[in-house]
Parts: structure tokens; sequence; C-alpha cells
């Protein structure tokens, strides 16, 4: 279907083979094995181009999910290097692994009983007291958040700034997976934000407003009349109804 | 080819004039079109209309239904469970309730299932990826609900059913908007990090085809935060989830026509598990990943119509599948992210679209399928697009007038995920513009449902982008999130005491029969299956070479 190229009306498709004949190529070592890949594709396309078919490390093909988390050396750098291979362009001489899956522990707990208590991070997590502050977590987040500080703000029950510092996460693991202290960052991370929403953010009280509003009936009449309008006059009342500009 | 800060020269020449006029834009208003206007522009350059890539179906409930070639060529397809290849006497699964994918429409019905009483235990979610791996984590832009005065439920209805070109089911509409404030109660008491101010009001912003503010979001990162937070609370109520699992079949009662369960497939060893239900829920999403009209797209990877294939298997009657959702503003430019979103937020905040000699040629916020076709006819009729090195066309969208407006660093605030997806190739948008083209979005269209979020089928109701009618023939941005949470909790509430009140039922495939038959009957021949389940993007050389043997 994807490959039936008859149909294609804008040419805006199809990179691995349109690349192809432009002849710049990269190496590439999948899990140690060499291929050749057009340059300027991502990890992800380069793979498939290959002749991978994911079925994990792939997901939203995005940088939303944290799926396709990958490690990588390059050729003469000792450097362990973590990125996103729907994200990170390929180089030249790069020794890939994909990491699809993170084993971490996920604290369960009930959002109603808790509160947005100083030690309720590390109450859930006690091991975040077992951070040695080697700077790896920050190195391997491909989302650039300083991993490090959130988790001694954790520490400190500074719920807030935890809470907005790793409001970038997604959750791919690359931290907790390269963490010597054996933390699930992203699951601290997770609570420190639902408590910051719930019990810090103030609810809207707008909203509460309109609810009450609805649950009265303010617009039922008006909302049932628009039900058996003809189209004609929904049209009208649409190209009528004015832009409100605050 | 060298490049200066991410753009090769040419390029570079088209920015001096975007930078150029950028002073007297910022005083600009371009206008917005008329009624009329608009579907001029539509039935000229938006893609639903170019001819020779529809065609009616010939098959079932919604026979003579017009679509595009590959969605109509999934239905008229051989399903891929073959009756004669289950065992329908052994049920590996039994519960109450069957969730069929774990999307925002999913995790939503599970956590109301809850809610009206079902115990975890009896309900099952299945997904083809991981859960939350869905078009719903990458939602950016926001979610719309009618939440303080001026602004009101009406003007939320209305704006809707504008955008829909007047096609939508309105009740559903009126369930929509009139629900969307408690929505919203409900993801703050959840934990969710709304952007507010001090005071905890919400802060609103202008989504296209809105007559007003009515835009909530998380940074451009509002659908990752929601899937979080269910997420983490399906988790909490530990709600059992088989992950790598699809659906790809329903099951139908041997003699009633109502659907019990589904076989599933285990993405990873291939061996299927009946599964049987009282009720069943689709919650699929969408169909960018199978490319219409070669389209490429902002969808997440499993995004392959599956669920409108499965309810038309049992006779589930479909809608507007003719129209498709083309996103204006896909990333052009460079080839790495080409079909990736960049959210109307943008827009909302106040960026322009500029044609390759800096001049506006469109309202930026005109309904999509109208900014979608002003780009097509900027590039590709009027000749004014700037073409890439791969020779797509597209036009700038002009990101660094946000931080002219909003000050130094607004961008990159309110705009992490964009900025994030932008450096990474070398572009800073806080700076430069940045080249967009539409891109296949979604799916307005599918399974019809009524007000319980039931399909036309008995047992089988369904949530999401996977239904069709809330929007008509065009959604509005900031409508979907709010659909999988209105109909998700519907679905929910209503499955679950559907399910209460029933019998499990004796799982049959006679559908899968009868469906032969009829594409059989219409003189359908073909190799085609589906549901495809995921799309294949290995190299043509390999696969031309490929011996199929492990
Ligand atoms: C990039 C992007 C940006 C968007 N921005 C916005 C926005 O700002 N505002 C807005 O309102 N809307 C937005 N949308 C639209 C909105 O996100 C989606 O329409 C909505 O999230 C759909 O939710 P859903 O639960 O119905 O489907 P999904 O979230 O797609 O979930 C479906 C799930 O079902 C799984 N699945 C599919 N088939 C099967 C099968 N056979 N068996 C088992 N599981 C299966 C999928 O893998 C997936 O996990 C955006 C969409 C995209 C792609
Ligand atoms: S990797 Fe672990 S131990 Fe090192 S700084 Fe991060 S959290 Fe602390
Ligand atoms: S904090 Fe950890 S889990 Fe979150 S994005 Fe960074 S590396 Fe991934
Ligand atoms: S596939 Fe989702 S982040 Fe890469």
């Amino acid at each position: 279907m994807y490959h039936n190229r008859d149909r294609l009306p804008l040419e805006a498709n199809d990179l691995p083979e349109e690349t192809e004949g432009r002849g710049e190529t990269v190496r590439i070592y999948i899990m140690g094995k060499e291929y050749r890949v057009p340059a300027g594709l991502t990890i992800m396309k380069a793979m498939e181009y290959a002749g991978y078919r994911f079925i994990r490390g792939a997901g939203c093909r995005g940088g939303f999910c944290g799926a396709c988390a990958t490690v990588y050396r390059k050729e003469g750098d000792y450097k362990l290097y973590t990125d996103l291979a729907c994200q990170k362009t390929v180089e030249d001489g790069m020794y890939l692994v994909q990491l699809p899956f993170v084993p971490a522990n996920k604290a369960v707990y009930d959002i109603e009983e808790l509160r947005p208590e100083p030690n309720i991070l590390l109450r859930f997590y006690p091991e975040i007291a077992r951070c040695v502050s080697c700077n790896t977590c920050t190195k391997a987040c491909p989302q650039d958040i300083e991993v490090m500080y959130a988790i001694q703000h954790a520490l400190r029950g500074e719920i807030e700034r935890v809470a907005n510092m790793t409001f970038d996460c997604i959750q791919c693991g690359l931290c907790t997976i390269r963490c010597p202290a054996e933390i699930p960052h992203y699951h601290v991370f997770q609570l420190a934000r639902r408590i910051y929403g719930r019990y810090i953010l103030k609810p809207a009280r707008h909203v509460r407003e309109r609810i009450k509003e609805i649950e009265s009936g303010k617009y039922d009449q008006e909302m049932d009349k628009l039900l058996t309008v003809s189209v004609e006059e929904l049209k009208r009342i649409y190209e009528n109804r004015g832009r409100i500009e605050e | 080819m060298k490049l200066i800060r991410g753009y090769p020269a040419y390029m570079r020449e088209s920015i001096e004039h975007v930078e150029k006029t950028r002073p007297r834009r910022m005083k600009e208003k371009y206008r917005t079109l008329s009624i009329e206007e608009r579907e001029e522009l539509l039935r000229k350059y938006h893609p639903d209309y170019k001819p020779g890539t529809k065609r009616p179906l010939k098959i079932g409930p919604s026979k003579g239904m017009i679509a595009p070639h590959e969605v109509i060529d999934l239905l008229e397809a051989h399903p891929i469970v073959k009756p004669e290849d289950v065992n329908l006497d052994e049920i590996d699964i039994d519960v109450d309730l069957l969730i069929i994918g774990g999307g925002g429409a999913g995790m939503t019905a599970a956590l109301w299932a809850l809610e009206e009483g079902l115990k975890p235990e009896d309900i099952l979610i299945v997904t083809k990826l991981r859960l939350g791996d869905s078009n719903s984590i990458m939602s950016q832009g926001g979610v719309q609900a009618a939440d303080r005065p001026p602004d009101s439920p009406i003007r939320h209805f209305i704006d809707i059913v504008g955008g829909g070109h007047f096609t939508n089911d309105r009740r559903l509409v009126k369930i929509l908007t009139m629900t969307a404030p408690y929505m919203m109660a409900w993801l703050e008491r959840l934990g969710l990090m709304f952007d507010k101010d001090e005071e905890g009001n919400m802060l609103e912003l202008w989504g296209g085809g809105t007559s007003i503010r009515r835009m909530h979001s998380c940074k451009d990162y509002t659908g990752m935060e929601i899937v979080r937070v269910l997420r983490d609370e399906v988790r909490n109520r530990q709600v059992p989830c088989l992950e790598f699992t699809s659906a790809v079949e329903l099951l139908t009662d041997e003699e009633e026509d109502r659907v019990v369960g589904a076989v599933l497939l285990n993405m990873e060893s291939q061996q299927y598990y009946v599964a049987r239900a009282k009720a069943t829920i689709l919650a699929t999403g969408g169909f960018g990943r199978i490319h219409i009209q070669g389209y490429p797209t902002t969808n997440h990877y499993g995004a392959t119509m599956d669920g409108v294939v499965l309810a038309y298997h049992v006779g589930a009657r479909l809608r507007d599948l003719d129209a498709t959702q083309y996103h204006p503003t896909g990333a052009a430019y460079p080839e790495q992210i080409v079909g990736l979103l960049v959210t109307e937020k943008v827009r909302g905040a106040g960026a322009q679209v500029v044609n390759r000699h800096g001049e506006q040629f469109v309202f930026p916020l005109e309904p999509r399928d109208v900014e979608a076709a002003a780009i097509i006819r900027e590039c590709w009729d009027r000749n004014n697009g700037v073409e890439t090195p791969t020779g797509m066309r597209g036009v700038w969208l002009d990101t660094p007038m946000i931080e002219e407006l909003r000050g130094r660093g607004a961008f990159k605030r309110m705009f992490p995920a964009i900025h994030k997806m932008y450096s990474r190739v070398g572009i800073d948008p806080a700076q430069d513009p940045v080249l967009v083209f539409p891109t296949l979005h979604y799916m307005n269209g599918g399974i019809i449902i009524d007000e319980k979020a039931q399909t036309t089928v008995k047992g089988l109701f369904a949530a999401g982008e996977t239904t069709g009618g809330v929007h008509g023939k065009n959604r509005l941005m900031g409508n979907s999130i709010l659909d999988y949470l209105v109909f998700g909790r519907i679905a929910g509430i209503h499955a679950a005491r559907f399910a209460k009140h029933t019998s499990p039922g004796k799982p049959s495939l006679k559908h899968v029969i009868k469906y032969e038959e009829m594409l059989k009957a219409a003189g359908i021949e073909t190799d085609r299956r589906s549901p495809v389940l995921l799309p294949d993007y290995r190299g043509e050389r390999v696969l031309a070479r490929r011996i199929e043997i492990l």
C-alpha cells in the first residue's frame, strides 16, 4: 500500500528510496552488524531501510513516547551516548542498540489520599536517598532535563520544583537504566507532577462555576433548539456568531 | 550540501524576505474567508477533492459510501483470521469488559468502567504497542472546553458544527460541549498540570475555526501530560493490560447478532488468544499510517484503522470516511522530520503563514481543511512555495513572531517539544521560520455511535478517533482530545452497565464467513487482507530480495 507509488501526488514521501539516488551514505552498525544507509535519515528510518521491521522500539515516531530509546557509541570515541531513534540523525560509524523496555518499579497509590508533604516522594521511593550525584542520569536524558538536580530536589521534598523541571520527561527510562543507585527517576517525577497538579496548582474556579451553570439547566433550551434548526438557519447562526477578541 | 543554521543558502534568501516583511506584517491582519469562499477553495485545492483518489464501497451495510482507495482497499479485503485456524472451544480470557486500544479513549473508558462498579480484574485492556503509545500521547496544542464567560457551550457547539460544515451528528456535539468543563475538572482532580495563572484560572488560547479563546494546554505536551496521568492512574487502579497484543477479529454470538469478545494476536509470538467479553469497546484510533494518497503523517506507528475494519466485519455502520484531515502545518524540511506536526497552537500564539516572498496569503486560523487548501494552492498553483532539496514544497510558518509578540524566550517556554524537534536538526525556530506543508493527520469519520457510545451492533461500543459523527467532515483542533475524554467516559460507563446485565455469549466467527461471501458476491477478487496492524517501511531492495523462511 505504502509502496504503491503511482498514487503519490506531491512526491512528498518515501524518504529511503528517494535519498538513495543522491549517493551520500553512512555506515552504521546495528547491534554490531554493518549496514550502509542514506545519510540524513533518523536512526529509526535507517534501521528500517536496512530491513528491520519494528514491533517494539517504535511508538509515536515523533519524540513523544520514549519507545525508541537507543544507546550508541561512535568509532574511536569512548563515550556511551543515548538518544531517541525517531529523532536522532544517523552518523557515520555509529554502533547502535535499542532499549525497548526498562524494568522499573512504580509505586501504587491513591491520589485522593496523598498530601503535598515534603517527605512524600521519599516515602514512596526511598531509593532516591541513594543518589551519589554522579550526573550520569542528566547526561543520558534525551530531553535535556536536569535529572540529577531533580532527584536532589525530590530528596528535599521540593515538589513544585521537581514537577516543573521534569515536565518534558517522556519516560524513556534511559536515566533509570544508567543510574548506579538504581533509582526509577521517571516514576518519582510522575508522582511529583501529579501531587503538584492535584494539590499545589489551584483548581480553576471558573470551571466549577460553569459546571454548576450546566447542571442548573442554563443552556438546555438553547441547546435543544440548535439540535432541531435547519442547516440554513444553523449557517446563519454560525456566520453571525462574531469573534470575541479579549 | 552546506547548511547555514540548518538551511541551505537558497532557502536563507527566502528567509531574508520573511524577515524584511515581518515588522510590517506584525500589524497586518489577513481577512477571514466567507462560507462560499471557503467552499470554493476546498473544492479546488483540498486533497479530498482530487479526482481519481476515491471510490464507492461495494459491500456491507455502508455500501455506496465514498472513501479514499486506501480505506476501501482495507474494507474490501479478506479478514486475516480464518475461522478454521482458530479453536473457539478454548477460551483463554474471560472478562466482563474488553477494551481494545490503550490510547486516551481506552484508558478513560477503563477508569470510568471502574467508577461504574466493575472490578479491575473484570476488565482487560489490550493494545498493539505499549500502553499509551498512541496518537493521544502526541497531541501538542490543547483541548477545548467552554468553561468561562463570555464563552458558552452554545458558542462551542456553533463553532464545531460550522467547522464540520454542518454535517456533524448534533446530538453528539451537544454531549461533547456540555460535558467538556466536567472533564477538565476531572483531569484537574487526577493531578494534571494545566497551563494556569496564579489564581488557578486556565490560560486559554486561540484555535483554528474557533470564535473565542478556548484552548487549554500543557505547554505543547498536552497529550503527553494527559496520557502520562491516565496511564499512571490505570496502573494505580491495577487494571490488567496486555501490551503488544492486537485485536485481529471480533467474535459474535453463535445465535444472536452481538459482539462477545475478540480474537487477539500476540504481536511477538504471533500466537492467538480467544478473549470472551460481555461488552467490548473499540478505542483503536485513526488511520495515518495507511498514508492516504501517499501523504506523510503525524500519526503514531499503530494508526492503521483496525477498529473500523473490525467493526465493519461484524456489520457496524460507518460514516464520513470520505473526509480526511490534513493538518496544515506538518514539517516539510528537513527530511528527518517530514510530516511531523507543528502544532496549530503556534499560529494560535501569533505566528503567521507566509510564502517565499514573505507575504501572507491566508488568515492563519481558518478551519484546518481551508488552511491546508490555501497552502497547497500557494505552493502548487501560485508557485509561491519554497522547494526543498528533496523536491517537496512548503511555506514559512513565521515562528520568530512569537518572540516579538511575547518576549525573548517565549517560544521555547511555550513550545518546548517543537523547539527540541528543530534544535535536533540544527534549526532554531525562535530565530528562523520553519517550512511547513499539509500532512495526513486525522480520521474525521469512522464508526457510527449513539449517545451511549454504542455502535449499530449490540455489545460493541466505540470511542475516540475510530468513531465518526462528532466532528462531521472536519474536526477542529482541540476537540478530539475532548472527544476521547467525553466519549471514552460514556463508553466506559455504558459498556459496564451493559456487561452487568448480560450473560457471556457463545463465541463464533460466523460473521467472517458471511463477509467472505459478500466479497465473493460483489466480485471482489484480491489478495489483500486486513486489518494490517503495522505499516511496512523496510527498504524496497530488502523486500525485493526477501526469502521468507524463519
Ligand atoms: C501529532 C498529533 C497531534 C495532535 N494534536 C491534537 C491537539 O492538540 N488537540 C486535540 O484535540 N487533538 C489532537 N490530536 C488528535 C488526538 O490526539 C487523537 O485524535 C486522539 O488522541 C485519539 O485518541 P484515541 O484514544 O481515539 O486513539 P489513540 O490515542 O490513537 O489510541 C488508539 C490505541 O489503540 C491501539 N490499537 C490500534 N489498533 C489496535 C488493535 N487492532 N488492537 C489493539 N490495539 C490497537 C493503538 O496502538 C493505540 O494505542 C493530535 C493527533 C496527533 C497525531
Ligand atoms: S545517575 Fe543516579 S546516582 Fe547518578 S546522579 Fe543520577 S540519580 Fe544520582
Ligand atoms: S528524565 Fe529519564 S525517563 Fe525522563 S526523558 Fe529524561 S532520560 Fe527519559
Ligand atoms: S518512537 Fe516515540 S519517542 Fe521515538
